[in-house]
């Protein structure tokens, strides 16, 4: 055989060889991306994730509702005067993810905090008004949050997450 | 898979595998070093594009099965959803019900060719049955796979089909109650096909393990017909067979493309487009091209049991071939009379296939009861006597000398290759045709469209002109469930902005709720939501339009067809014709006419129109000159009206049309290259081989 050869001086036969090699492996690439595509959501789902709107009159202090976004539950809370005390006067340094109250929720609008229910841990629902911190208990395996939905205690690495929403007048919000 | 290799692997972790697995010296033995019969032509690249065509059913079927919904009320949806708003959802169904196609016609090549070369023949009985086993397990899988989008084929197909087992004596009435798990087809025959049609593919993959494993066993025939004798009979597995494989699979995957990108709907039929329903029969229940020739059979015998049995027999026969032709020849090169009855029996099963497609009535039946005959004689009459007196030419002394003498031949087998094209491409172009009767309806003429050939767009003002159409008059009495106000921005469509998307929404009332307190309540559309029906059920939409609820029309184009008939239909297949459904449409809404031709009345409550099958519509004449006023200029008459809708229409029946032929054309490009690339590849692997 000529392997050393053909290395040192490629031939036309190489040629052929690399480039049906190479429009062979192009091919099976592009075969396997709409197999793989087709497992993102769909048109009618990422549809159905349209933004959606939440009337807050309803809500009485110290109350709160979930509604679903993306087939995530929210938690909508008015909280009392001293649920937002204990958020604001908490040590920063005492946190295992550090955050102040006022970067989770809208500036002038205190009493709502708006959060995504999931446990950043494995995903679970944390129960509203359970556990030491006046804000949310998870039943799974014990993550503690506060009244700003912050981590204080408990296996979960981060603060629950804020989704992306904005005050349209003073009792009603769009999420999304 | 003959004997132990002596196969070692040079990496030693593979070494480790290797001294507990032998997997690696049964893939050198078997696939690499595995001597293959340095004669064989392009016919026997069909075993290995039959391979790849299973691998590629079952990969589109399971992500398919990752979308699709077996109930009865959701089936037809969920295909449909697919189709529009899964990503690539369109290639993926396309690729797998077109595949169903082509595997069925590479199947019948790869039958053919054994019939011709005598590969039944021993040592390889074995090796044949279980190949009739994989062509009956295929037969299964692909009729099931027919019912799941549940459209009014799938639903009369599968009465039909589990009906024959009705034929069976005594137990036939038990038999038919148990397949379908109650007292007609219903959502537990759906739901039990569906299970099944997932698992008969993978007993499929199996016996073709064992078909392959005894293809090694006894070594692949040849055209010459003679066992290789010595080492220049043969040639090693790879490269050489490998790569002409991947050459055949290449052209292949050509002929596959046109179908998938350009021609979805040419094997299939209209009325699969319509949901199922089990309160009305379509007027012809024709079968998949693929089933014709047994079909066709099994209507030819007046007898319900014995046409049932001799269809089956038409297919179990096969098993005993090895037996009925006990001739010494196994290639039919070398036997005169054999290569010409084969033909003979080629033709017979094509005409079969052509009878299927057509009513049963007047010459077809007297025609079919011939061709049953002869399909049968061919096997009981013609093969056993033909072992008896028939007379072959000297056979070659080995496969070496029939390379050689071969050089010379060139001319006629190409010749020879170019004729089974033709009659496989007529076989193929002829069973497709399904038996639409006209019923009395004028042919449409054929208009110009836009969308049509394999650049075809969509008319962006046509269709924004056709959407006026539709909602201020269509939309008075008919439905387009499938479309939703987000569609109307979305890329290949009418070409509308995301906002004019939602303002356009915003017009429409929504019933939503429950709310808070439980009630329902109305509120202005959104773009996720779909067009409002005219009516809340079918009941109410029948009674108030006579008795009648107007259809659906988001599928209305591809729901609608007419017969083009022979030779029309094989030059559709050229051309890519496959405008029926819009031709009818655009017709019709300009068939009425205010007095029926002397001597031809309709009844009470129906209206006379040019082209809708018996002329007696239910529908009123929907649209007359200066209805609907364009903004563009484009004059107010009917004719305007009907072109445009039919291509909105058109548009809601196809929404991915120009993303399915943009792709296609790429695609066609690129296989071409790469087809061309391999075949040169393929010369220069077998420039020392000859």
């Amino acid at each position: 055989m000529t392997t050393a050869s053909s290395a040192d001086h490629p031939t036309r036969r190489d040629f052929l060889f690399v480039a049906t090699g190479a429009a062979a492996a192009v091919g099976a690439a592009a075969t396997v991306w709409p197999l793989v595509a087709q497992m993102n959501p769909d048109a009618a789902t990422i549809a159905a994730g349209a933004p959606i709107q939440v009337d807050l009159a309803p809500i009485a202090e110290g109350q709160d509702i979930k509604v679903f976004w993306r087939g995530k539950p929210i938690y909508i809370s008015h909280r009392t005067k001293k649920q937002i005390q204990e958020a604001q006067s908490v040590a920063l340094s005492s946190l295992p993810d550090p955050q102040p109250d006022s970067a989770r929720v809208k500036a002038g609008h205190d009493q709502w905090l708006v959060v995504i229910g999931i446990c950043t841990h494995l995903g679970c629902i944390p129960i509203a008004h359970e556990g030491n911190y006046d804000g949310f208990f998870c039943p799974c395996h014990g993550s503690q949050y506060d009244s700003s939905g912050r981590i204080r205690q408990g296996p979960a690495p981060a603060n629950l997450a804020v989704p992306p929403y904005a005050f349209l007048s003073d009792t009603k919000i769009q999420i999304g | 898979m003959s004997g132990p290799s002596d196969f070692q692997p040079s990496n030693p972790a593979l070494k480790w595998i290797e001294r507990r697995l032998p997997i690696f010296g049964l893939i050198h033995s078997s696939f690499v070093a595995y001597p293959t019969p340095r004669n064989l032509n392009y016919w026997w690249t069909f075993g290995a594009i039959l391979s790849m065509m299973l691998a590629l059913q079952i990969l589109t079927g399971v992500i398919l099965a990752m979308h699709y919904t077996p109930h009865a009320d959701l089936a037809f949806k969920s295909v449909e959803l697919i189709v529009r708003d899964v990503n690539y959802g369109w290639l993926l169904r396309n690729m797998h019900a077109c595949g169903a196609s082509m595997f069925f016609f590479a199947v019948y090549i790869h039958m053919f060719r054994g019939l011709y070369y005598g590969s039944y023949k021993e040592p390889r009985e074995v090796l044949w049955i279980l190949g009739v086993i994989i062509y009956l397990l295929m037969m299964a899988t692909g009729f099931m796979g027919y019912v799941l989008p549940w459209g009014q084929m799938s639903f009369w197909g599968a009465t039909v089909i589990t009906n024959l087992f009705s034929a069976v004596p005594y137990f036939g009435e038990s038999i038919v109650t148990l397949l379908w798990g109650g007292y007609s087809v219903g959502n537990p025959t759906l739901n039990r096909f569906f299970s099944l049609h997932y698992l008969l593919p993978f007993v499929i993959a199996g016996v073709v393990v064992l078909h392959v494993w005894a293809l090694h066993v006894a070594g692949q025939n040849n055209p010459a017909g003679v066992e290789p004798k010595t080492e220049k009979d043969t040639v090693p597995f790879t490269p050489h067979a490998t790569i002409k494989d991947m050459f055949g699979v290449s052209c292949f995957l050509i002929f596959f493309a046109w179908f998938i990108f350009y021609m979805p709907n040419y094997l299939g039929d209209a009325d699969n487009y319509i949901p199922a329903n089990p309160g009305v029969t379509p007027a012809h229940i024709v079968p998949e091209w693929y089933y014709l020739p047994f079909y066709a059979i099994l209507r030819s015998i007046p007898n319900k049991l014995a046409g049932v049995v001799a269809m089956f027999s038409a297919i179990i026969i096969l098993c005993f071939l090895p037996w009925l032709d006990s001739a010494r020849t196994r290639s039919s090169k070398y036997r005169p009379l054999a290569k010409q009855f084969f033909w003979i029996f080629v033709v017979v099963c094509i005409l079969l296939g052509y009878l299927g497609s057509q009513p049963p009535e007047g010459i077809y039946v007297i025609a079919g009861r011939i061709l049953t005959v002869c399909y049968f004689a061919y096997f009981l009459i013609v093969l056993p006597l033909l072992a008896r007196i028939e007379t072959p030419r000297p056979l070659p002394n080995s496969i070496a000398d029939d390379v050689l003498a071969k050089s010379k031949g060139r001319a006629a087998t190409a010749a020879s290759m170019l004729l089974a094209l033709v009659v496989a491409g007529g076989l193929f172009a002829g069973s497709t045709q399904n038996a639409k009767a006209e019923e009395g309806g004028d042919t449409p003429p054929a208009q110009s469209w836009s969308f049509s050939g394999p650049f075809g767009k969509y008319d962006r003002g046509s269709l924004q002109r056709g959407l006026k159409v539709y909602k201020e008059v269509c939309s008075a009495c008919h439905s387009l469930n499938y479309i939703a106000f987000r569609n109307l921005a979305d890329p290949g469509g009418p070409g509308y902005s995301e906002a004019q998307a939602a303002a356009f929404a915003a017009e429409y009332k929504i019933k939503d709720g429950p709310n808070d307190q439980g009630e329902m309540f109305e509120r202005p559309g959104r773009t996720a939501d779909y067009f409002p029906a005219p009516f809340p059920n079918e009941q109410a939409a029948a009674a108030a339009n006579g008795g009648k609820a107007p259809p659906d029309l988001s599928l209305m184009t591809k729901a609608r067809s007419y017969k083009r008939g022979f030779p029309q239909f094989v030059f559709d297949f050229f051309t890519q014709y496959q405008e029926q459904g819009p031709d009818y449409l655009d017709a019709v809404l300009q068939g009425f006419e205010d007095k029926p031709p002397a001597g031809v009345t309709v009844p009470e409550g129906t209206y006379y129109n040019k082209y809708f099958p018996g002329h007696a519509i239910k529908m009123p004449k929907p649209l007359s000159d200066g209805q609907v006023t364009f903004d563009d200029g484009a004059p107010a008459t009917v004719k305007q009206y009907a072109h445009d809708v039919t291509t909105f229409l058109m548009w809601t029946a196809e929404p991915r049309l120009e993303e399915r032929k943009r792709i296609g054309m790429q695609v066609f490009v690129f296989l071409i290259i790469f087809a061309l690339l391999m075949y040169f590849t393929k010369r220069k692997v077998w420039a020392g081989a000859h």
